[in-house]
């Protein structure tokens, strides 16, 4: 994920909003300031100096370690933010020889337990860690509960849509969504259509990618209704503060992740399909040992009590798909999927694909298995159909969204197109259908000659674009040797759906741009992740 | 009435394998479906050498059927039978069932992408104001430019192949027509079927196109034969190209080669 | 349980196994080599007994002390390198996880870092010794946490079958490469074998101390192979391997109700010994019978992945 906004000031979750123009103003998709900086070494010499407001009283404990170089310099704090009071006396009292041990704890808990991700094309060194932060981000209570309606709303409204877009399509007929938005879009799967899946649910597992930017102000970046990645690190980073700081949550009431594995399971076999005898038969469908993600699959199916299967573990047999048992073939009734819906079914979509299961599509319509998540739900987290969430929300539901999109001018449309050319200079412009950060423009950090050559491409071919706003994104401290040091992060919670009701797991993953000034996130792009509290009432 | 007809249709799909087949899977759209125009009286699948699985309805509403091959088996024989009523409605099938919205079928797929070859045919039709004679024109001019031929088929062939090579079966001049009308901007789409025809034994089923009108709805153009079809077709699937709307189409393990036979009878009660 | 986990965790404890193995193989070897005239005789030997002779000459040619250690060692050309058997073992544990305890799934994680690490260049022959203490206590730590925190299931006796078929494999391996040293004195009743010659064959099974607890001094090529071929007490014996593979082939039909081609072909073997003598074996050939017993083994393997679907 890349944040679609320049950050102008930063807003910090522990010390609240900053009044200075931050030295981090910062360009999406890569830093000016030089080389990437992980937690294990100092921030860089060009960074901020001179003595933060009230230096004596922020983080005294860590004062040695910070050796008057806090990055949070020129930054007025307003002080300590609630959620943070209890953790920050904690921390007070803490000495930094003893975090940074911890610190090196933690990865090597992560080493041993394997919770890596798979870097393709390297034999050596395959498998690496993401880099663990020790400091928790926070949320209260209060803010916890008003995202979680929003991100319900929000879940809900894109179930409708889903089954909307593969039916009536009474959105596009109501004139609230442009046909071409759909036709267009390499991810509406034409063989859902006409589908009921089991339970009326298309995406059993979603995951929403928030931003903040201030006191109750979340943005939503990004939907993931297609095969949302990451939840073991949400449970395995408390698993490891808990095991390395126990004392932290006899003095914070956190409120649990840990009944998520419980959660999906029953999730999943509430929407078992009408096939099902008995108890509902659940499994994984994993691509196998070498893909990215697979510590997670084979975690969440140990967790769950379930299979981790394989493509060549199953076939159809009796109308069922069926794995291989060591007794014979046994058939399942919800398979989570953890394979792009291309590869699901050879027979009926890619025919290359050597992972998928061939027939599984034509059980699935006969409703004979539920897959989760359904085929096709990629339609809804599109890049082009984001800009429309507002809208998609509004008609689904009759309410007002509750989380805020990211202001999107369609540059289609000539107003917004005039608009969007007057105020090149404050915007970050894009390509729809592009991603990576390639073809964008960064207005705010853009010279006068390449805002120019902007315009003209932007002219050219206006549909081509949508621009955003920049916003200003907030920090959390991270541990480095230095001291304590603030980054960019963003937060995914998960959520699953059921007949029976959506269920968010308080918290979710938080994922931090560990390059200074980076507001890139991505594991594979040196982000890291931290555990993230939700606190009780 | 002679507007309509009690057609009798009798279908054998036999795959001979040369060495004992492990594992295969076949999806088979041999089932008609009713509809305002004609009428399913009876109809019956049997499978010798393999099993149903399982029957569901796909994305074009026809009815499928999955059929697994017994594992080890060396032949596998589909056979339908059955009796149904059609009407003459002049080729109008009408309104789209289902949910499949019609820009669906504007869409080109890899058989029905329209070439230099396409291009010129679509070229060559008069600027007629009302679509239905674009349609008209344009069905003649496929059978012109694409002469029928029976006993080759090219399974790969795509509808720019046939038009560049001159020639084709029903098959091919069916992709070509929906390959040219969507050129031309026109939804359409292939179908499979029976055609009552002078000899009641046939090699092949046949197979025609449709293309959207407006006020109309669909309707079905037969280039193969230079007519609209009427009471002596039987609709039987419908798909974007001849892959969704496939009689048989499958996979199966095993290396030995196969061999594929086709009896089709169609007699008018 | 997928036919695929059983496949896995049976794999996953052959190789674990044969890890261990090869290190004893490995000790016993350099010690007796340094006894030698022709040192690298005995390497070669080692290198039959880890059935890699012929694919280490296809690379190598003539055999010496350091291409052998580091090919049975850290050589990813051969598959049954200690380095290369550590790494599937690993991957096999990776998949099975959910088969696993978490401490299983770690003491294996653990060894392979470990390992990987220690082998990933040439060991000296000063440092041998060391690494091979190692690679043993490695493989006991996995065990360990194995009986210790295993619910003892279907998962646990494929596990076992792994184990134990190849244990089986391994010291029929060693019986046959050194029958050479049994057989010629084995009819001389009342003669010892030398000190060096035993040592080797004990030592390849850690069992110089249980031999001298069962025999005493008493070092005889009968006794040897009455010792491990037929001691039931014997923990690297074929009786005592056998014995295990018949429990756990029987665990596995109580869970299941039916006792597969493969359970009933290992009850076979067990009945065999039962009936068998150590004159009878030394009489009609030591060769020929770990021959068969080879044999034997690699068909109840073949037939057990048959029996429980192991593969598609």
């Amino acid at each position: 994920m890349i944040a679609p906004m320049r950050m102008t000031t930063t807003f910090d979750e522990m010390w609240g909003r900053g009044t200075g123009q931050s030295q981090d103003a910062a360009v999406p998709n890569g830093s000016p300031d030089g080389p990437p900086e992980g937690p294990p070494e100092a921030p860089p010499e060009g960074s901020v100096n001179g003595t933060p407001h009230g230096a004596d009283s922020v983080l005294p404990g860590i004062q040695a370690a910070r050796s008057g170089r806090m990055t949070q310099a020129q930054v007025m704090y307003q002080g300590l933010r609630p959620p943070y009071a209890a953790f920050d006396d904690w921390l007070t009292g803490e000495n930094p020889a003893r975090l940074l041990r911890k610190q090196h704890e933690a990865e090597e808990v992560f080493r041993l337990t394997g919770i890596t991700f798979n870097v393709y094309g390297r034999a050596e060194a395959a498998e690496r860690l993401i880099p663990f932060d020790i400091i928790p981000r926070i949320l209260s209570a209060r803010e916890w509960a008003r995202l979680a309606r929003g991100i319900e709303q929000r879940v809900r409204a894109i179930n409708a849509f889903l089954h909307d877009i593969y039916h009536r399509q009474e959105i596009v007929r109501a004139g609230r969504l442009p046909a071409e938005m759909i036709a267009r879009n390499a991810a509406f799967l034409p063989q859902m259509i006409g589908v009921e899946p089991p339970g009326g649910v298309y995406t059993h597992i979603v995951g929403i990618d928030l931003v903040r930017t201030g006191e109750d102000e979340f943005f939503v970046l990004e939907d993931n209704a297609r095969t949302p990645s990451g939840v073991s690190y949400m449970l395995e980073n408390r698993e490891t503060m808990l095991q390395m700081f126990p004392e932290l949550f006899a003095r914070n009431r956190v409120r649990p992740v840990s009944n998520y594995p419980l959660n999906l399971r029953r999730s999943l076999a509430a929407c078992a399909p009408r096939a099902t005898k008995g108890d509902p038969v659940v499994a994984v469908l994993t691509p196998g040992l070498y893909n990215s993600a697979y510590y997670e699959h084979s975690f969440l199916a140990d967790k769950m009590g379930v299979e981790l299967v394989e493509g060549h573990d199953l076939r159809v047999m009796d109308g069922r798909v069926a794995m291989r048992t060591t007794q014979g073939y046994k058939p399942i009734d919800v398979l989570y999927r953890r394979v792009d819906d291309d590869f699901l079914d050879p027979l009926n979509f890619n025919a290359d694909s050597g992972l998928g299961v061939p027939g599984l599509f034509d059980i699935y319509r006969a409703g004979g298995i539920t897959i989760a998540n359904a085929p096709g739900t990629g339609i809804a987290d599109d890049k082009a159909i984001y800009s429309y969430m507002p809208d998609i929300v509004r008609f689904y539901t009759g309410e007002a969204p509750i989380l805020q999109n990211v202001p999107t001018w369609r540059c289609n449309d000539p107003s917004a197109l005039s608009y969007v050319l007057d105020n090149l200079h404050d915007l970050v412009v894009k390509e729809v259908h592009g991603s990576g950060g390639y073809g964008m423009l960064v207005g705010p950090t853009s010279n006068k000659k390449e805002i120019a050559a902007f315009r003209d491409k932007l002219l050219a071919n206006p549909a081509n674009y949508i621009a955003q706003p920049t916003l200003a994104l907030s920090t959390v401290p991270i541990f480095t040797r230095a001291g304590l040091a603030p980054r960019h992060v963003d937060l995914r919670p998960y959520v699953l759906v059921s007949p029976d009701g959506v269920t968010i797991t308080p918290g979710g993953l938080t994922r931090v741009a560990l390059k200074k000034g980076s507001l890139v996130v991505n594991s594979s792009q040196g982000g890291g992740t931290k555990d993230t509290w939700v606190l009780e009432e | 009435m002679t507007d309509h007809l009690r057609l009798r249709v009798r279908h054998v799909t036999t795959y001979d394998y040369d060495a004992p087949v492990p594992w295969g899977l076949q999806q088979v759209r041999l089932r008609p479906c009713s509809h305002r125009w004609q009428r399913v009286l009876s109809w019956s699948l049997t499978v010798e050498g393999g099993r149903r699985e399982a029957a569901f309805e796909d994305q074009h509403r026809n009815a499928v059927d999955l059929v697994s091959l017994d594992p080890g088996t060396t032949r596998l024989a589909i056979a339908v039978e059955g009796e149904v009523e059609v009407a003459d409605t002049a080729g109008i099938v009408g309104p789209q069932s289902g949910f499949g919205p019609l820009w669906l079928f504007q869409r080109p797929t890899p058989r029905t992408t329209a070439g230099p070859a396409c291009a010129r045919l679509v070229e060559s039709i008069a600027r007629e104001p009302s679509p239905l004679h674009r349609l008209h024109d344009l069905s003649a001019a496929i059978s012109d430019a694409v002469r029928y031929e029976t006993g080759v088929t090219h399974v790969g062939w795509t509808a720019e192949d046939a038009v560049a090579a001159g020639h084709g079966v029903c098959q091919d001049q069916a992709h070509a027509f929906i390959a040219c009308a969507r050129a031309m901007g026109i939804p359409a789409r292939y179908v499979s079927g029976y055609l009552l025809m002078e000899q009641e034994a046939q090699d092949a089923a046949h197979a025609w196109a449709e293309a959207w009108v407006p006020d109309l709805g669909w309707v079905g153009f037969d280039a193969a034969n230079r007519i609209s079809p009427d009471h002596r077709y039987v609709r039987v699937a419908t798909g974007l190209d001849y892959g969704e709307a496939a009689p048989v189409s499958g996979a199966r393990t095993g290396t030995g080669a196969e061999r594929l036979t086709v009896a089709v009878e169609v007699r008018a009660q | 349980m997928l036919g695929k986990t059983a496949n896995g965790l049976y794999w996953m404890f052959r190789y674990l196994e044969r890890s261990e193995n090869t290190a004893r193989l490995m000790a016993a070897g350099q010690r007796i080599a340094l006894t030698r005239s022709h040192a690298d005789d005995e390497w070669a030997s080692v290198l039959e007994t880890t059935a890699t002779l012929g694919p280490y000459r296809a690379r190598h040619g003539e055999v010496t002390r350091d291409n052998a250690i580091h090919w049975m060692l850290c050589d990813r050309d051969n598959a049954s390198s200690v380095l290369a058997v550590v790494e599937s073992a690993r991957n096999n544990a990776r998949l099975v996880r959910t088969a696993l305890t978490r401490e299983v799934w770690e003491s294996v994680n653990e060894s392979w870092m470990i390992l990987r690490n220690l082998l990933s260049q040439r060991v000296g022959e000063r440092e041998l010794p060391a690494v091979l203490t190692v690679i043993r206590n490695r493989s006991a730590h996995v065990r360990g946490a194995f009986a210790g925190t295993m619910l003892r299931n279907d998962i646990y006796n494929f596990a076992r079958l792994g184990t134990f078929i190849e244990r089986a494999d391994n010291t029929a391996r060693l019986l046959d490469v050194k029958s050479y040293v049994l057989l010629p004195s084995a009819h001389a009743v009342g003669s010892s074998l030398d000190n060096v010659q035993w040592e080797t064959i004990l030592r390849s099974v850690s069992a110089e101390g249980a031999y001298r607890m069962t025999y005493g001094q008493d070092v005889r090529a009968r006794n040897i192979a009455q010792f491990l071929i037929l001691d039931r007490r014997m923990p690297r014996s074929l009786a005592f391997s056998v014995g295990k593979l018949v429990d756990n082939f029987g665990f596995l039909a109580d869970a299941y109700g039916t006792l597969p081609p493969s359970g009933k072909k290992a009850a076979a073997l067990q009945t065999g010994f039962a009936s068998a003598s150590v004159d009878g074996l030394l009489d009609s050939g030591l060769h020929e019978f770990v021959q068969g017993f080879l044999r034997d083994i690699a068909d109840l393997g073949a037939q057990a992945e048959v029996d429980y679907r192991f593969y598609d």
